[in-house]
């Protein structure tokens, strides 16, 4: 079984899955920053690959992914980087980017890496579901990796059961319309959508991503679904500390403190 | 061949909507109504009465005599820089504005490089009283002050936009994060032929106002309503998409279209993408690109700002692709020296921009009785710096020496 499905058919409530971007701060800082967050008790990891023009990104991933690509990351030196990360590490690991990179490295080339790699899924939010099951679902299949789609607040029941149809493992929902991004609490109307989308009775498990910042929000955002995702919140510590293990296990207590 | 948009979006291989899901709902409110919207004709007596009355339309054709006698065949020149504004880029802005009106959308958003299409937006937003927001990289908003205040002076907002490389490139980036974060109220208004479906058939269509002129200008100017050459400068690619679109199926005509190689091709500085470039995604849509062996998107130079685009429209792609149309390049120094060749015969100060159409004269085979059209796509009021950089670096001021 993927162990994305094993993660959430566990029965585990408020799951935590933590983005942070590849090569950032450091080039090689990677495999240290997945074991730390591991050691810390994160449930999931999304692993950011750098790409020029992040355009579904704000100031804090933007930066993050001009300095690991300043540094010289790229989605080959990733594969490398990550290549015995299975022999450390048993919780999901998703790679999240953007297709330009990818498609350059080739399609089947890089579901065949993250095979070998033990990559779980894949994000790749400029790839519509449309394109993905006429062009590339075969290829994910191949390779036993889950590809996961978003749905935002505009997205309307009709099409958000047509994703639901086409995920695998879980379905990420971006809480606002927004790029990604630190912000203060939901508003009304996000909570009424969190509520409308939870409501639908779903085949896939909701993870809520982007503007997850606090232990606030997170919690929120799991009295909607199975968890969230946090991304930028995550990296502005990193930027802020650095990325010891101390400051890993500190950031993840603080915001899974009940 | 099929050369225009199929049902999905595509020009073959080309084109598409790669957006993420954000986005969705906007993009599908325009695919469903801008055909609707553009064939109606009330939007058509629109489009028509301000492309008249406001822009000046239509733009003359001019027998460009001195020129012709130079290049030794018949040259007419497609007059876009008298449009108001100085540019081609009004045509698509006040098409994208009713559009925008017709949609509800109160808020208008656009990105600009040199900041031609930046005025141009700015100009309809204050002719509509719609509020305008438009990105700019931090680095063009120091190079193009002029144009920068011209949009101020037009109740434009311009953001610098300090990410990335801080040019074109980072500000259309910039633009659609804006779209993405205020979806219901704001009309992205893109200023060229590219980004995801339908934009490029979309401005296309609106700039195909230029190759409907032609039709009976060409009949009242030499008695046969179609050249043999249309030449035209591509950054986007929204001129020359526009001169281009009723001739595509017409194969007597030669369809030439001309890219910036800045310091020349494989010296790392140009724009040339359709000679560089290979095949990926940006801004949306599928297309030629510049980009590194790892997909990272490359900063493109050329001393012309309007062609400083690292990527293509997908129509224009798929046009080199099945042959349709021919590439060429001009570098800077051939497009200067074109520029000052039309001043010195003709009288006419070019943009920098439609100067490398003009240097493409010089490496096309004519004969004597071809009829060749060079779509001018603007005047040279905002490179005037550049002008007068070059000629102080050449060491020779006036007169100028240039090789005529
Ligand atoms: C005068 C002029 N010509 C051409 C262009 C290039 O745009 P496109 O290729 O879309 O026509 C620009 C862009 O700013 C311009 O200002």
């Amino acid at each position: 079984m993927n162990r994305i499905d094993k993660l959430f058919h566990s029965g585990k409530k408020n799951i935590l899955s933590v983005y942070f971007t590849a090569g950032y701060p450091e080039v090689d800082s990677t495999a240290g920053i997945i074991n730390s967050l591991v050691r810390a008790g994160v449930d999931m990891i999304e692993i950011g690959i750098p790409f020029s023009d992040p355009l579904a990104d704000g100031p804090v991933i933007q930066k993050s992914s001009s300095n690991a690509l300043k540094n010289g990351m790229s989605l080959r030196l990733l594969f490398h980087q990550l290549e015995s990360i299975r022999s450390s590490v048993n919780i999901p690991l998703l790679l999240m980017g953007y297709l330009n990179p990818v498609l350059k490295f080739g399609m089947e080339n890089f579901c065949r890496s993250c095979s070998v790699t033990g990559i779980d899924g894949i994000i790749l939010p400029d790839l519509p579901p449309e394109i993905y099951t006429e062009q590339y679902r075969e290829i994910f299949r191949k390779y036993g990796l889950y590809n996961i789609l978003l749905i935002s607040p505009s997205t309307e029941a009709e099409r958000i059961r047509l994703i639901d149809s086409i995920t695998d493992g879980f379905i990420y929902m971006v809480s606002s319309s927004s790029v990604t991004g630190v912000k203060q609490g939901f508003n009304d109307e996000q909570k009424a959508y969190f509520e409308r989308v939870a409501g639908m009775n779903l085949t896939h498990p909701l993870m809520i991503g982007f503007g997850i910042s606090s232990n606030e929000t997170f919690a929120e955002a799991c009295r909607y679904a199975n968890g969230a995702i946090v991304g930028s919140a995550f990296i502005k510590m990193l930027e802020k500390e650095g990325y010891s293990d101390e400051n890993i296990k500190k950031f993840v207590k603080d915001l899974k403190k009940e | 061949m099929r050369y225009n948009v199929d049902g999905k979006g595509f020009y073959g291989e080309f084109g598409g909507a790669f957006i993420p899901e954000m986005l969705y709902a906007n993009i599908r409110e325009l695919q469903e109504n801008y055909l609707r919207i553009i064939e109606s004709e009330d939007f058509r007596k629109e489009f028509k009465y301000f492309l008249k009355n406001y822009a000046g339309r239509p733009s003359p054709l001019y027998f460009a005599r001195r020129l012709s006698e130079h290049y030794g065949t018949q040259i007419y020149l497609k007059r876009e820089d008298l449009n108001h504004t100085g540019a081609h880029k009004i045509n698509n802005t006040i098409g994208q504005i009713l559009i925008a009106k017709r949609l509800g959308k109160t808020r208008i958003i656009a990105e600009t490089g040199a900041g031609q299409h930046g005025v141009a937006t700015a100009t309809v937003c204050a002719l509509m009283g719609l509020k305008c927001v438009v990105y700019m990289g931090k680095l063009d908003v120091e190079r193009q002050a002029p144009n920068v205040l011209r949009m101020r002076m037009l109740g434009a907002e311009v953001i610098p936009v300090e990410s990335g490389n801080m040019t074109l490139k980072d500000a259309t980036n910039e633009a659609i994060r804006d779209w993405i974060s205020n979806p219901a109220d704001t009309y992205y208004l893109i200023g060229s032929v590219v980004g995801p479906h339908p934009y490029p058939d979309l401005v296309s269509r609106l700039q195909s106002v230029i190759s409907e002129e032609l039709i009976f200008q060409l009949q009242e100017h030499v008695g046969r309503n179609y050249p043999d050459f249309i030449i035209a400068c591509v950054g986007g690619g929204s001129n020359a998409a526009g001169s281009f679109y009723h001739y595509l199926d017409n194969h007597d005509v030669k369809l030439v279209a001309v890219e910036a190689a800045g310091k020349g091709i494989g010296t790392g500085m140009t724009a040339a993408t359709i000679t560089e470039g290979t095949p990926g995604i940006i801004h949306g849509s599928r297309t030629i690109l510049m980009q590194n062996d790892d997909g990272q998107i490359t900063e493109p130079y050329s001393i012309s700002a309007g062609l400083d685009y690292p990527g293509i429209g997908p129509q224009l792609a798929w046009l080199g692709k099945t042959g349709r149309v021919k590439f060429e390049y001009a570098t800077d120094d051939e497009a200067l020296e074109a520029a000052f060749r039309l001043m010195r015969f003709e009288g006419i100060i070019p943009a920098l921009e439609p100067a490398h159409a003009l240097a493409a004269l010089g490496k096309i085979k004519f004969s004597e009785n071809d009829i060749v059209v060079v779509i001018l796509s603007g005047r040279g009021d905002k490179d005037m710096a550049s002008y007068i950089k070059y000629l102080e670096n050449r060491s020779c001021k006036t007169p100028v020496n240039i090789n005529m």
